[in-house]
């Protein structure tokens, strides 16, 4: 049984608080979406659950499986079972794709163990067809030279490759037109099972059309200030986040 | 499963492996410091004709003549002592044809360093120098009846002076600067290599340098003469304990390209911290002859190494690939000069170099086209990747090109490993070690492609164990 949960985590960058005291329960197969206006700590907070350095957290934990992530370094977190599909991919000149998720993967495995390569290539080929992506991109350096949309299937390919506990997909709709929005989508829902668990961030609901969240939360200045169902999505998408913004204001 | 743990059993070993000395009891020791008593030590010691002792006293007088290059060199050059080195150590003994005959010592080390292994997975013949001398020096009977000549530079000297002394020291004269005169006094060891017309070698001939003794000096002398039509690959490695004192090891390498011959050459190196690296390396390519240094710079404290070309005969062509890794305490003052002197002349340089932490990276090139030649190219490329601020780059390219019938390109960049693309790496589960040496081989892939493939995987390994180090 797998868990993650976000207990009244505070994070700064630079001195300056963006996460104040954010809680939030993901459990075991199910899509939680995050949704904010900019600047609400959308970023931040896949950020600071993957251990970007460049943060700081102040205060609170984040556990996966009963065990702080904050306490591991980045690779472990990864390892454990966290993955973050990041908005904007680092490009890594000269390493093709297949090295790359080769050396992920072999890093998963114990000491003295080697991937089997022909396996590896059918594996990745079968999700490449899925994803309709050319199988030339295995040859190619890591989203050198990749449009948005590449890159975006890219995140989805290694998601896949990697079959992680959790997914922090970070405004994977992005830059992507609605063809390639949907093969992301159809990715992520072949993705999804009883046993691994979704945190899908993102500004519009348009992404939401496509993977169907099971809660939706609203994040406003660093705090969850709204739970809900995935109705929650349509009606700020109708009436824009002022509308809860107010609204929170009245309540404190 | 098996390979894996076979890897990581090599890696472990590979690391300690060039870490390692043995006691040997030298019968030919020429002390400390440089004189004439050095030289004449050496030369009784090798029995050598008239005519080459008084080239190395005359080149001994060049030496002592020179001021160190620390004008535009590192001042570091000033740490070394000469008069604490020792010029000279031999076991006394001819170099053996057969492992078996090598002794205990010498051949423990050469086993530890595989080579053995390698010469009967790839290679046409080794030659294996312990200090001063070849220990080992043997060539597939394939190759020899052939006609090639595959010895060391005392038996080329004794056995083949005809063609020896043809070329010896006129592709790099003594002077050249103060190290190549130091070698021209005090050489002993390297390759004399000889191909006939028209015979292309088809696996590579092999050299290893390895310097055992503390407070040494190695100064081998190769000369390669690859005659009309004929092709010839050649690879050196060299290795050294690490010790507390510093090492020398001053080289010179000439080649000899006879109308349309190829030859290539290929340098893996990965020295001690202590090492003091100063080579001088230059291939004569007549006519449509090709001459391609293919070289790997890593460790020492401080190399400087500019392999050459002069194109003298029309359409000839000259190439240097080269791979430079500056780690903390280093500095790789590395480069290429090409000469151009004949019509439809080509010349082709690409070079990579890493510095990690205090590394530091130099890249000198020399690109000479007169101005009465027609037709004449050049493409440099040089590309430098930092690995933290700390890092240091430099690059003073040297191109006179004189006349307008010829084409010239020149491209550098310098890059920098991101923290964005190492925290995107990390997120996939890949160490901080990981992630930097998947970076920097990424970096020089389409170079590394240029090697034979046995030596493109230990140059992946050693890159990766520098980087694994370097990461702590």
């Amino acid at each position: 049984m797998s868990s993650l949960e976000i207990v009244n985590l505070h994070a700064n960058i630079n001195g300056t608080e963006i996460l104040k005291g954010l809680n939030l329960n993901v459990p075991q197969g199910e899509v939680h979406a995050i949704m904010g206006p900019n600047g609400s700590g959308k970023s931040t907070l896949a950020k600071v659950m993957a251990g970007h350095e460049d943060y700081e957290v102040t205060g609170g934990d984040v556990l996966l499986n009963g065990k702080s992530l904050l306490e591991m370094e980045v690779d472990e977190r990864s390892k454990a079972g966290l993955f973050l599909a990041f908005q904007y991919p680092a490009e890594i000149p000269g390493v093709s794709n297949a090295n790359f998720l080769r050396a992920a993967r072999q890093a998963r495995l114990p000491e003295g163990e080697e991937i089997d390569a022909v396996a590896f290539y059918k594996e990745i080929y079968d999700k490449m067809d899925q994803l309709g992506m050319d199988r030339k991109f295995t040859g190619r350096s890591v989203n050198e030279g990749f449009s948005g949309g590449e890159k975006k299937r890219n995140e989805v390919l290694q998601m896949m490759m990697l079959e992680p506990a959790y997914a922090v997909l970070d405004e994977t709709d992005s830059g992507l037109d609605i063809d390639a929005l949907k093969i992301v989508a159809e990715g992520v829902n072949a993705m999804r099972s009883q046993d691994r668990g979704f945190l899908v961030i993102t500004h519009y609901q348009r992404l939401l059309d496509y993977i169907v969240p099971d809660h939706v939360h609203v994040l406003n200045d660093g705090q969850i200030i709204r739970s809900g169902s995935k109705d929650l999505a349509l009606e700020l998408e109708e009436k824009g986040y002022d509308w809860l913004k107010e609204e929170n204001l009245v309540k404190s | 499963m098996k390979t894996e743990t076979k890897t990581d059993k090599s890696i472990e070993i590979d690391r300690e492996e060039s870490n390692f000395h043995f006691d040997v009891d030298y019968k030919h020791d020429a002390g400390r410091g440089l004189d004439e008593e050095t030289i004449d030590f050496i030369s009784n010691v090798k029995k050598e004709d008239q005519w080459i002792r008084e080239f190395r006293q005359r080149a001994l007088k060049v030496f002592n003549k020179k001021e160190m290059p620390t004008h535009w060199a590192s001042k570091d050059l000033n740490s070394i002592n000469f008069d604490e080195i020792r010029y000279y150590l031999s076991a006394g003994e001819a170099p053996k044809r057969s492992w078996e005959d090598v002794p205990d010592e010498m051949k423990e080390t050469f086993e530890r360093l595989g080579i053995p292994e390698k010469e009967r997975k790839f290679l046409a013949g080794v030659e294996a120098q312990f200090d001063s001398e070849a220990a080992y020096s043997n060539v597939k009977d394939a190759v020899s009846e052939q006609g090639v000549i595959f010895v060391n530079s005392s038996e080329g000297l004794a056995e083949h002076a005809d063609i020896f002394k043809k070329w010896f020291g006129k592709v790099i004269p003594t002077g050249d600067n103060k190290f190549s005169a130091l070698n021209s006094a005090v050489f002993s060891g390297g390759s004399f290599i000889y191909v006939p017309p028209g015979v292309k070698v088809k696996h590579p001939l092999q050299a290893y340098f390895r310097i055992n003794a503390e407070q040494f000096g190695q100064f081998e002398r190769t000369l390669i003469i690859v005659d009309e039509g004929a092709e010839l690959t050649y690879m050196e490695g060299c290795t050294a304990p690490k010790f507390e004192t510093n090492t020398l090891h001053s080289a010179v390498v000439e080649l000899v390209a006879m109308k349309n011959a190829k030859i290539q050459y290929i340098t893996v190196q990965n020295w001690s911290a202590n090492v003091f690296n100063l080579v001088t390396k230059r291939g004569l390519a007549h006519e449509g002859a090709e001459v391609r240094w293919i070289d790997c710079n890593i460790g020492s404290r401080l190399t400087m190494k500019y392999p050459g070309v002069i194109m003298k005969g029309e359409g000839a062509r000259g190439e240097v690939i080269s791979i430079a890794l500056a780690n903390d305490g280093q500095h790789q003052d590395t480069g290429a000069k090409m000469i151009h002197a004949a019509d439809n002349t080509s010349s082709n340089v690409v070079s990579k170099s890493i510095s990690v932490g205090e590394g530091r990276s130099t890249y000198r090139g020399h690109v000479h086209i007169p101005k009465h030649l027609k037709g004449c190219k050049n493409n440099t490329e040089c590309d430098a990747l930092l690995i933290n601020s700390k890092s240091r780059t430099d690059t003073y390219p040297a191109v006179t090109v004189r006349g307008n019938q010829h084409s010239t390109q020149h491209e550098a960049s310098v890059s920098q490993v991101s923290e964005e693309q190492i925290f995107y790496m990390k997120q996939r589960g890949l160490s901080e070690a990981e992630a930097m040496s998947l970076s920097v081989n990424g970096f020089v892939n389409d170079l590394v492609r240029e090697f034979p493939m046995e030596y493109s995987v230990e140059l992946k390994r050693l890159i990766d164990l520098e980087m694994e180090g370097s990461v702590g």
